[in-house]
């Protein structure tokens, strides 16, 4: 008998059932998404994000987005493939890099470079997180750098996790990694003294930007 | 008692009288329950509890239907381009690693934290075969490179002080030794991100498996987890049958519970939702991804319908922190990986109750660490239940002979009030003794207490004056 | 006619504490209750079965429902064992029929001191006197089965002269948990330092409980400490005139 046969027929045995019987039925699953209106939902975000010793940026266009990046970042930065940075004109500005095709590339560019910068398909305000489903978004950006800078657009921020759950109930369909981003990395391991930056970033900026994109 | 037993006898007895260790997990375990309840109080989540009626809902009915699940799992994770390994123990997840190790000339691996690889000594599997697995989780990699074991589901190191991380980053990677927390992660920081580019696997441990998707969900604070299982080329998630849920949407419900009773976080840091490989287009992320799923005893606790509520168990360290026989003994008094009242319930379950017949009855059964579970384990109903199926598969013992004899008569005696009564007036008596505490239960009793003295005169004796005397 | 209440004295009352059984029933008569005691009663099995030994727990259980079964009220200085007949009971008796019916007859009739007094009576206060500070200890199967936390402390609160100070760690366990104070004498004279540091935070010089086992704990402790606090049972303070 293979593992897979074992274990299954231990299950079975245990639980009193047949190869291929059907479950019973599930429980409905609990979602419940509260209404709060957009800028009430920014104001949460930016607060809980704050808490955590993220920053939140506001800019009235993409334009406006790309000064605020401007401001931030010094020396080199890497950029992620998400359109809405080339759109706002983060990967023109002097130091960034982007476009990275292979991996051996964009993993010297992220190890080496003090900015990482991405869009973020999501905010949840209940929570302050940003959320990346889309296969533009290079993992490596968002976790080397020491800084992390995203672009989220207002008309994406949701309430929180319910919401998000129910634009994608089967988050595997559209990419191989989703990933909510809680502020800035942390560990209180040592003497539950807080941390900041201890495997990804220290610093993490998201610039809230007011323009719809069509 | 066995010899095992006088020795875990003295172990416990030496860390309840280790003053650093005892304020060290005092203090630590206070400040995460107090920010759990900040976090769950009905201010701040009115629908907590709804929440972990739900929660424990649906890990019943995963657990209720798991082979239909696994398989729904196996299909959905090989559609992805996952691949799916069964292992029945500890040892063929290793030979698995082991195996794929070699095929594909890997010397180091990374690790981000996991209980299960902890339970089935993965590390030392690999070691024996020339393989060197690297911890990075901050806590974790302290512990490694003191050759110590876990002491907190949640907070590895929590019986350490700076000073104690100190010594052990100075002595094992020759740095100037630094005793502040911040400088010190900064170290590790710098040393273990070397490790996480050139590492050829990753191996990570897995909070939930999601069925509809194939999908393995961790969560973390470092970002640890996120480069043990983006930066290899390999990444292999090590995870037990037991964590599986219907649907991705069940993790609203589960990730507002989780962090919360773990840390006091309304969400931790990262959450990483991983259902296979990169796909064509993506800029990063392993080339293979493998899931392992475990079963290592939990098949045995399945069949018992009481029982099986062990498993659904989400790690989060809370029963630890609330428990106050946990927060006296810590961490290392608890045979195998897992600690605190899920440790003394799950332990013995996997592994026979045969092995650690003394673990179920480590606790004055208050009740703590029901009342702050996030899936409702009702965890003393679990230790009563364990307790009498020690005393049973002992029965035979001569440890136990004294103690099953005195149970014996107390049923006996309690069935003849008059006995009892008139037992009761010559232990009053004996009482008055000299010398009668320095044995036996009494002698136990007074090592940290004052012995109780029977009253002069009974309450039944008391009512029987008091009624001749008119009232 | 005044209603019966049956007290059941428990077996650590009977023989260290006959005093909290005796002022049990002076609050009780002084509201107006007929109070009885029934001479055939033991025990509730709760040693036993805390232990694991169920056989025995049956036992002594059955012993305690043939007792008390025609009984109008039973009422209980202790939590943890009024939990075990009001809880526990359906568990041992799970596979005996006959059993388990009488016990589901008998367990609502059978109250806790100070839940009798609030739920049932429906009095909160006794018209007791006491003068000082106490600081009130939760015991854990009160707290946490029967789900007692703020009536004794009404109760405490309506005590003419009475001042009550909540100590920070007031749910915490005492310690004692039966058979594991004996077997783990470290670990729960451990857990007993803690409570009484706490107890001593608050300055009061009397701790408070409603289950006589708690005390017995904390009392051995305090002593051992060479601690000034007393402790008492609730139902000895609403004695108090």
């Amino acid at each position: 008998m293979t593992s897979r046969e074992q274990i299954l027929s231990d299950v079975r045995k245990a639980l009193g059932r047949t190869a291929g019987q059907a479950p019973a039925a599930q429980p409905k699953a609990r979602i419940v998404i509260p209404t709060i209106a957009v800028e009430e939902r920014v104001r949460l975000f930016q607060e809980r994000l704050e808490v955590l010793g993220g920053k939140v940026h506001r800019a009235a266009t993409y334009a406006d987005a790309a000064r605020v990046v401007g401001g931030l970042i010094e020396g080199t930065a890497v950029a992620s493939n998400a359109a809405v940075l080339r759109y706002a004109g983060v990967t023109a500005m002097a130091g960034v890099s982007s476009g990275y095709g292979d991996e051996p590339s964009l993993r010297a560019a992220c190890a080496s470079a003090p900015f990482g910068i991405t869009g973020a398909d999501y905010g949840l305000a209940e929570t302050g997180s940003i959320v990346t489903v889309g296969a533009n978004e290079a993992r490596l950006v968002s976790l080397l750098p020491p800084v992390h800078i995203a672009l989220l657009s207002k008309s994406r921020m949701l309430t929180g996790l319910d919401e998000f759950y129910t634009l994608h109930p089967r988050p595997a369909l559209a990419s191989a990694s989703t990933v909510f981003i809680t502020g800035p990395s942390r560990s209180a391991d040592i003497e539950m003294i807080l941390v900041r930056g201890v495997h990804g970033p220290r610093v993490i900026h998201v610039i809230v930007v007011d323009e719809e994109l069509i | 008692m066995s010899l095992i037993q006088i020795q875990q006898d003295e172990k416990i007895r030496s860390t309840v009288a280790d003053s650093k260790i005892q304020r060290a997990v005092y203090s630590a375990t206070a400040r995460l329950k107090e920010k759990r309840s900040e976090v769950v109080s009905a201010d701040a989540l009115p629908e907590y509890q709804e929440l972990r009626t739900q929660a424990n809902l649906i890990k019943k009915h995963t657990l209720e239907n798991l082979d239909f699940y696994l398989e729904e799992f196996e299909k959905n994770l090989t559609a992805n381009g996952g691949k799916l390994i069964w292992a029945r123990d500890g040892k063929e997840v290793a030979d698995f690693i082991l195996g794929l190790a070699k095929e594909r000339g890997v010397k180091m691996l990374v690790k981000s934290k996991s209980m299960t690889t902890e339970e089935i000594h993965l590390n030392d599997h690999l070691e024996a075969h020339g393989i060197d697995p690297v911890e990075t989780d901050l806590g974790e990699y302290i512990i490694q490179l003191a050759h110590d074991r876990p002491y907190h589901i949640v907070a590895p190191a929590v019986h350490m002080t700076r000073l104690d991380v100190a010594d052990v980053l100075e002595k094992n990677l020759k740095v100037e030794r630094e005793e502040e927390p911040e400088k010190q992660a900064m170290i590790a920081r710098r040393t273990l991100r070397e490790k996480f580019l050139a590492a050829g696997i990753g191996i990570s441990g897995g909070n939930f498996l999601v069925a509809d998707s194939g999908a393995v969900t961790i969560i973390e604070n470092e970002g640890n987890a996120r480069l043990t299982t983006s930066a290899p080329r390999i990444h292999i998630a090590v995870v037990g049958i037991e964590k599986m849920i219907p649907r991705a949407q069940d993790l609203a419900v589960f990730l507002k519970l989780l962090g919360r009773s773990g840390t006091g976080q309304l969400l931790t840091v990262y959450t990483s939702f991983l259902s296979g490989p990169r796909r064509a287009g993506d800029a990063d992320g392993p080339d293979e991804f493998y899931v392992v799923l475990m079963d290592n005893g939990r098949t045995r606790l399945l069949a018992d319908s009481e029982k099986r509520q062990s498993l659904y168990c989400i790690r989060c360290g809370a029963c630890l922190n609330a428990c106050p026989v946990y927060r006296k003994i810590g961490g290392h008094n608890y045979p195998g990986a897992y600690s605190g009242p899920i440790g003394a319930i799950i332990t013995p379950q996997y592994h026979g109750i045969k092995e650690n017949p003394w673990l179920p009855f480590a606790s004055s059964l208050c009740g703590a660490c029901a009342e702050v579970c996030p899936v409702k384990i009702d965890i003393p109903k679990i230790l009563l239940e364990l307790r009498k199926e020690v005393v049973e598969s002992r029965a035979a013992d001569s440890d136990s002979f004294a103690e099953r004899k005195a149970f014996q008569m107390y049923a006996w005696m309690m069935r003849k009030p008059k006995l009892y009564a008139l037992a009761g007036k010559i232990g009053s008596k004996l009482a008055g003794l000299p010398g009668l505490t320095s044995f036996g239960p009494a002698a136990k009793w007074a090592r940290t207490r004052e012995v109780p003295r029977p009253a002069a005169k009974s309450f039944r004796d008391e009512w029987r004056d008091r009624k001749k005397g008119g009232r | 006619m005044a209603a019966r209440v049956s007290l059941f004295v428990t077996c650590i009352v009977d023989q260290v504490f006959p005093k909290v059984g005796l002022s049990m029933a002076d609050v009780l008569e002084r509201i107006g209750y007929e109070v009885d005691f029934r001479e055939a009663q033991t025990c509730c099995g709760q040693p036993a079965f805390n232990s694991g030994y169920h056989e025995e727990a049956r036992t002594v259980a059955k012993q305690f429902v043939s007792v008390f079964r025609d009984a109008e009220f039973v009422v209980v200085p202790s939590g943890s064992c009024t939990s075990m007949i009001t809880h526990h009971f359906h568990d041992i008796f799970a596979k005996d029929p006959d059993m388990h019916e009488e016990v589901e007859y008998l367990a609502p009739r059978v109250f806790e001191f100070s839940r009798f007094l609030l739920e049932v009576a429906k009095v909160d206060d006794v018209g007791a006197r006491f003068n000082g500070a106490v600081t009130y200890h939760d015991s854990c199967h009160s707290l946490r089965e029967l789900k007692i936390k703020d009536g004794p402390r009404r109760l405490l609160r309506n005590v003419k002269g009475l001042e009550l100070r909540e100590m920070s760690v007031a749910e915490e366990c005492c310690g004692f948990g039966g058979t594991f104070s004996i077997k783990f004498p470290e670990v729960s004279g451990g857990m007993a330092r803690t409570k009484i540091d706490s107890i001593h935070e608050t300055g009061a010089g009397t701790v408070v409980s409603i289950d006589s086992s708690c005390l017995m704990q904390l009392q051995g402790a305090l002593t051992r400490a060479g601690s000034k606090v007393k402790t008492m049972h609730l139902a000895e303070v609403l004695a108090c005139r």
